[in-house]
């Protein structure tokens, strides 16, 4: 670590809170926690200089659960909150965790113009493909034909949300996936994702082992995508609307664009000077 | 003391100019030494289509339109009856239209103005790409004792790219309309103004309303268009661009509200501004800043309600939501600006308010107000800049407790950045940790914290204007009883208030004018001062419910003689009427 010599060595616990998480034992969540502490230690940020913003769901309480500044929103507006966090102040490094209900339901039109935007933001999604804090209710990702839910007994008949390929196509400009069975290989993307210039969409597939079991099935069915990343988003597109949504542990897309800073007129205005525009 | 007044109309449709006609002749009036309002009423299109530009001059400030109009002059008549409402013509008021269109229509002439004619048509064919609106300029100033002088200086200045020959053509029409004028009926002429009598600005509602928040502090404004607030947002672009200061254009409401949330929790005071629909989608995310104490100012500029009523129209009719909209108990700030002046000095008020409480501040402004220009008074200088308390440093051996019980009930904030004073903002209730609790001892400390950030705040003499008509120049304002009567209203019906009550002082009468500033929290006592010897109230204001009498009625002690004069928009009150109350309830009282 000699390039990191001046840089104060941290390590994942410095970025954990002593708060007890409220996850069921077995969650996804828990992994994806300590890979973002993981993540924060190699990058050796200050506490102080992160801040980690979420929504509402159960992975939406991770901020809580960290050590740097967090933001706990309401249902849905994570993305515009970091979004105005980060335009104020881009001196901060921005994570925005959640879910697939609160970023691709609810959230869904904040998830489309924060791709557009490309703030430079990355965005950690757990997707267990269920609505777990509300006791197991169908979600945007969730297949057509599941009949877990009271709320909809005969599955919804709809087709799943496909997150990497919507955030691909709405400009999204780092695209991956992840499986919660790796801890490791998901720290080493998210030091990527956020060294990544612009809006950075880490998916995790993250299992409920309380509403949806039969995820806990997933650790076996993951395999490590094939292919290197491409900054071709025609390629990268093709890729992600022929796979089956089990190829993880690579970035799939890292596109160039450069991120979004508003424009300004570089002047020293003052506010005197406003005011004599109306003075007759 | 009555106002020294002119008031008129200059209608027409689609292309015609009449909103370009108004803008010239204001800026005519602002050269001329005069004080000036001008609002603008228009058709659904979206481009061309029928338009109105409605002016009032005088000799002094004004801050309300009169009872009729002593002039409309039509370049046209299409469409022209979609206005009648809105601009009402007595026996006194005199109709000037163009034969070449035919005669007026009969729903303009229920009040039997007179009529006459003005060929401006033809008196432009005549004069090389002479145009009839400046015709009818010309014979506008000619009649209402505006010097051409004032006029040339407007026209080279908004001709000045299009060159001399353009400027001459206006002119040329401008000239011919005012010696046609000679010809025409009179009306209420305006004396010259030798020197102003003091600095005067022209300014929208609108564009005071952003120079207030950055005034106040403010760097990020969040921003999604919605008429009639759009203006705000985008005079800030640029301005806030010139002072540091970014505004960025949000996907939605749900959006601008959470980003300010986002810039604001990141140190940086931020304001959005919207309407009644997009208020209605902003209210989750003011609990949400209620709940974690964000500072923030959300402009409210009003218009006729509910869902998307009448979107160009004015109305006072979000005074509910504004104040009981949050669920859950969510003790927040309502301010109420009431003219085109007051738009600067209370959003600039609210950033402070704002910032000095973490509290999340709603000012209702409206249609009428925020789209109106006046010539107005230069406003004075104010010293309110937002200061947030925030803690600067991490103590030893303690933790940071973001939600600290503290006696003012504002906790010192960390701002993201500082060493050791990390923590997690909330929406969910929390402990003084900020740490998420559903303990019911922890929601009542939180519940009794918030309540007092804004129960206790000294807001200072701020929380209404009081001004007292009839009394003599050594009277002290809120000690003579003043015959006991008062007017009650807040907002744009301030305005007609308080020519009513010029109006009823000139006539010998006396009264007292409360204008409510600080919708929420209302302000008992200082009520109960200003009612001191007040039997009888008249509460004025543009909402169909009377919404801001009910709320009047919930929480203050109000003379038994009180009657509530409440009127949906979009027509907005005359003095005339607001006086006729008043003395109908001097009369049965007698």
């Amino acid at each position: 670590m000699e390039s990191c010599a001046q840089k104060k060595a941290y390590k994942a616990k410095d970025y954990k809170s002593d708060l007890k998480p409220i996850w069921c034992p077995g969650c996804g969540d828990y992994t994806v926690l300590n890979s973002i502490t993981r993540a924060l230690a190699e990058l050796a940020l200050p506490p102080e200089e992160v801040a980690v913003v979420s929504g509402i769901g159960c992975s939406s309480r991770i901020p809580a659960y960290t050590s740097v500044y967090g933001f706990h929103g309401v249902h849905g507006r994570a993305l515009p909150v970091a979004t105005g966090l980060k335009l104020a102040r881009p001196d901060l490094t921005v994570l925005v965790t959640g879910g697939d209900g609160d970023g691709f339901s609810i959230g869904g039109n904040h998830f489309l113009h924060a791709c557009r935007r490309n703030v430079d933001l990355t965005y950690i999604v757990m997707d267990n493909q269920v609505y777990g804090m509300t006791k197991g209710q169908a979600s945007p990702t969730t297949s057509p034909d599941w009949e877990g839910s009271k709320l909809t007994p005969e599955g919804t008949g709809i087709n799943p949300f496909q997150p990497l390929v919507v955030g691909l196509a709405s400009g999204a400009n780092f695209i991956a996936r992840v499986s919660a069975s790796d801890p490791i290989n998901m720290a080493q993307i998210i030091v990527e994702a956020i060294r990544h210039p612009g809006f950075s969409l880490v998916q995790v597939l993250s299992p409920c082992v309380t509403f949806r079991p039969e995820q806990a099935e997933w650790r076996d069915i993951v395999r490590t995508a094939v292919v290197d990343y491409t900054d071709d988003a025609a390629r990268a597109a093709r890729r992600l609307m022929t796979d089956d949504g089990f190829n993880v542990g690579k970035v799939l897309f890292k596109g160039s664009r450069p991120p979004f800073r508003p424009e300004f007129e570089h002047t020293d205005g003052s506010v005197a000077e406003l005011e004599a525009r109306f003075a007759l | 003391m009555t106002v020294n007044s002119v008031s008129l109309v200059i209608a027409g449709s689609g292309g015609a100019g009449v909103v370009t006609a108004g803008s010239l002749l204001l800026d005519a009036a602002a050269k001329a030494g005069w004080y000036a309002l001008m609002s603008r009423s228009s058709g659904p299109q979206i481009r061309g289509g029928e338009a109105a530009a409605m002016l009032r001059f005088a000799t002094e400030p004004i801050m309300s339109h009169d009872d009729s109009f002593h002039l409309l002059m039509a370049i046209d008549w299409d469409n022209i009856t979609r206005f009648s409402a809105e601009i009402p013509l007595t026996a006194d008021s005199l109709i000037v239209g163009d034969p070449v269109h035919g005669d007026a229509p009969a729903g303009l002439l229920a009040g039997r103005p007179r009529q006459a004619a003005l060929p401006m048509t033809d008196i432009a064919a005549k004069i090389e790409n002479g145009r009839p609106n400046m015709v009818a300029l010309g014979a506008i100033a000619a009649m209402i004792g505006l010097p051409p002088e004032a006029m040339q200086a407007v026209v080279e200045k908004a001709l000045k790219k299009k060159g001399a020959a353009a400027i001459d053509a206006s002119m040329s029409a401008f000239h011919a309309g005012f010696a046609a004028a000679a010809d025409l009926p009179a009306i209420p002429k305006l004396p010259a103004v030798s020197a102003a009598s003091g600095p005067r600005w022209s300014i929208t509602g609108n564009e005071a309303t952003g120079l207030g928040v950055i005034r106040g502090g403010v760097r990020f404004v969040a921003a999604y268009p919605i008429t009639p607030a759009t203006e705000v947002l985008e005079w800030l672009a640029p301005s806030l661009a010139k002072v540091g200061g970014m505004l960025v254009q949000a996907e939605d409401e749900l959006a601008s509200i959470n980003q300010i949330i986002g810039a604001s929790y990141g140190g940086v005071p931020a304001m959005t501004a919207t309407s009644g629909p997009g208020l209605s989608l902003m209210i989750e995310s003011l609990g949400l800043a209620v709940a974690a104490e964000v500072p923030l100012v959300v402009v409210d500029v009003m218009r006729v309600g509910p869902s998307t009523g009448i979107a160009t129209k004015s109305e006072q009719s979000d005074l509910n939501i504004a104040v009981y909209g949050l669920h859950g108990d969510a003790p927040h700030v309502v301010v109420a600006a009431n003219s085109v002046s007051d738009c600067l000095f209370t959003t600039q008020w609210a950033v402070h308010l704002a910032e000095a409480m973490q509290v999340p501040t709603i000012v209702l402004t409206d249609q009428a107000m925020g789209q109106a220009r006046a010539i107005l008074p230069r406003p004075a200088e104010l010293a309110f800049i937002g200061q947030r308390e925030v803690a600067k440093a991490a103590v030893e051996g303690e933790r940071y407790k973001r939600y600290a019980m503290t006696g003012s009930g504002v906790s010192p904030m960390a701002i993201p950045g500082t060493p050791g004073l990390t923590h997690t903002a909330d929406g969910l209730e929390h402990n003084e940790f900020g740490t998420p609790s559903s303990q019911a001892s922890d929601h009542q400390a939180q519940m009794d914290k918030r309540n007092r950030k804004i129960s206790q705040y000294n807001y200072g003499d701020h929380w209404a204007d009081i001004e007292d008509f009839g009394g003599g120049p050594g009277d002290a304002p809120k000690e003579a009883p003043l015959g006991g009567t008062a007017i009650i209203t807040w907002g744009s019906s301030t305005g007609p208030a308080r020519e009513a009550l010029q109006r009823l002082s000139a006539a010998g009468g006396k009264a007292r004018l409360i204008s409510v500033r600080l919708i929420a929290p209302v302000q008992p006592e200082k009520m109960a001062e200003a009612l001191r010897g007040i039997k009888r109230a008249v509460v004025v204001e543009q909402s169909h419910s009377g919404q801001f009498y009910r709320m009047l009625r919930a929480f203050y002690e109000l003379p038994a003689q009180t009657v509530s004069l409440h009127q949906g928009g979009p027509l907005s009150f005359g003095p005339q009427q607001i006086l006729d109350q008043l003395n109908q309830l001097n009369a049965g009282s007698a």
